[in-house]
């Protein structure tokens, strides 16, 4: 017996699943809390950002300097590279309240602090 | 120079140990070096080609560029670990058997060793675009310490080969007829933490938002970022605070490689029944 459609049903309810997916994400989240952060002479601005708990929070993050930073958070499970002179965008969250701390891997000594109450 | 160093290493360390498993599965394999060696080697290349383009493709799909493609290249290595799996659950143990038939075992064995030299690009290029922006980053704002920074990161690389030689011989330890069933299950798990590893990119897009609730926090015993928590990270896709869809994704994924591996492997007692 050839088992080579099962691969084929497999491929397609991945896509369904998928589909639904991507369809319940978009519905979804029209109360992100946004939060920009920008980096400036190897600085984060402002260094201490407040969020609210419970909610998709959507972090700009702005690069001012001309070389990539990579903006990094154990806490929040974020690596996110921005280039020089350019922007990124950060999604996380929901978060339950209390400090997450981030910092740029490029940059140890650039440190900040995400405050979610 | 130790910046370097440590930045290179840790990005070089994951792809370390997949080349090292990958070398062990296919010890048996003639012409592997140039599948494997070719392999990272486009790695290297893509590595270089997307940081290159890095800008672009952050900003890409809203800002969400960089998170899809990394998911969607550790979807492809989830995928081919899964049908490599799957390929040597069918034709292991005819290929154990014949050692010494290298001829035969090249033929029957290219098609499985193409998935793997994939896994092993792929692996590659993930890491290295980080470690070219960085050193790129470091050689643009301060280029008077271009040769020390440069002998950092390749110290960095010769212990992440370090690393790769490790992983081999400790496999190659292994007795030949279980050293397969063994890679098995380390591939099994292997893809199982990759595609967890995915839900979390296609979190970050906005793409997978269900059941996205962290399900506990063991920081305080292993933390992702300890040695051990990040051999078990790249091994078996240990996190210490997965959401609820990273759980359901790596069970999912371990069992529909399970079952994959049953539904295709040869029951030569049931065709003898027909």
């Amino acid at each position: 017996m050839k088992r080579v459609p099962v691969s084929v049903r497999l491929a397609v309810l991945g896509l369904c699943v998928a589909t639904a997916l991507v369809l319940t994400g978009a519905a979804a989240r029209a109360q992100d809390a946004s939060i920009d952060i920008t980096v400036q002479d190897k600085q984060f601005q402002p260094a201490e950002v407040k969020a609210p708990a419970d909610k998709r929070i959507v972090i700009r993050v702005i690069n001012r300097d001309a070389n990539p930073m990579e903006f990094e958070s154990h806490a929040l499970k974020v690596e996110k590279v921005v280039a020089g002179k350019g922007e990124g965008i950060v999604r996380v969250g929901p978060l339950k309240p209390g400090r997450y701390d981030f910092f740029d891997d490029f940059n140890k000594k650039n440190k900040g602090t995400l405050v979610v109450e | 120079m130790l910046a370097a160093l440590i930045i290179v290493f840790r990005e070089v360390f994951e792809a370390g140990l997949i080349v090292g498993i990958v070398l062990a599965v296919t010890r048996s394999v003639a012409r592997r070096g140039w599948w494997v060696g070719g392999g990272v080697a486009a790695g290297v290349l893509g590595a270089c080609v997307v940081a290159v383009f890095a800008g672009a493709l952050s900003a890409a799909f809203a800002g969400a560029g960089q998170e899809l493609f990394n998911a969607a290249i550790l979807s492809i290595a989830v995928v081919m670990l899964t049908w490599h799996n799957v390929w040597m659950a069918r034709h292991g143990r005819d290929l154990a058997a014949e050692l010494r038939a290298v001829g035969e075992a090249v033929v029957s064995g290219s098609s499985s060793l193409a998935a793997l030299a994939v896994v092993v690009g792929v692996a590659v290029l993930r890491e290295g675009a980080e470690v070219v922006l960085f050193l790129y980053g470091i050689i643009a704002s301060e280029g008077s310490s271009g040769a020390s920074i440069f002998l950092g990161g390749v110290a960095g690389l010769v212990l992440g080969a370090l690393v790769c030689s490790l992983t081999y011989f400790g496999l190659l330890r292994i007795p030949g007829r279980y050293l397969f069933a063994v890679t098995s299950f380390l591939i099994a798990f292997l893809a199982a933490g990759m595609a967890a590893q995915a839900v979390l990119f296609l979190n970050q897009a906005n793409v997978v938002t269900a059941l996205d609730g962290v399900v506990w926090d063991s920081s305080w015993i292993l933390s992702d970022e300890s040695v051990i928590g990040r051999v078990l990270h790249t091994l078996a896709g240990y996190t210490d605070r997965p959401t609820a869809m990273q759980l359901v994704v790596y069970a999912a994924t371990l069992a529909a490689t399970f079952a994959l591996m049953k539904l295709f492997a040869p029951a030569p007692k049931a065709i003898a029944a027909h």
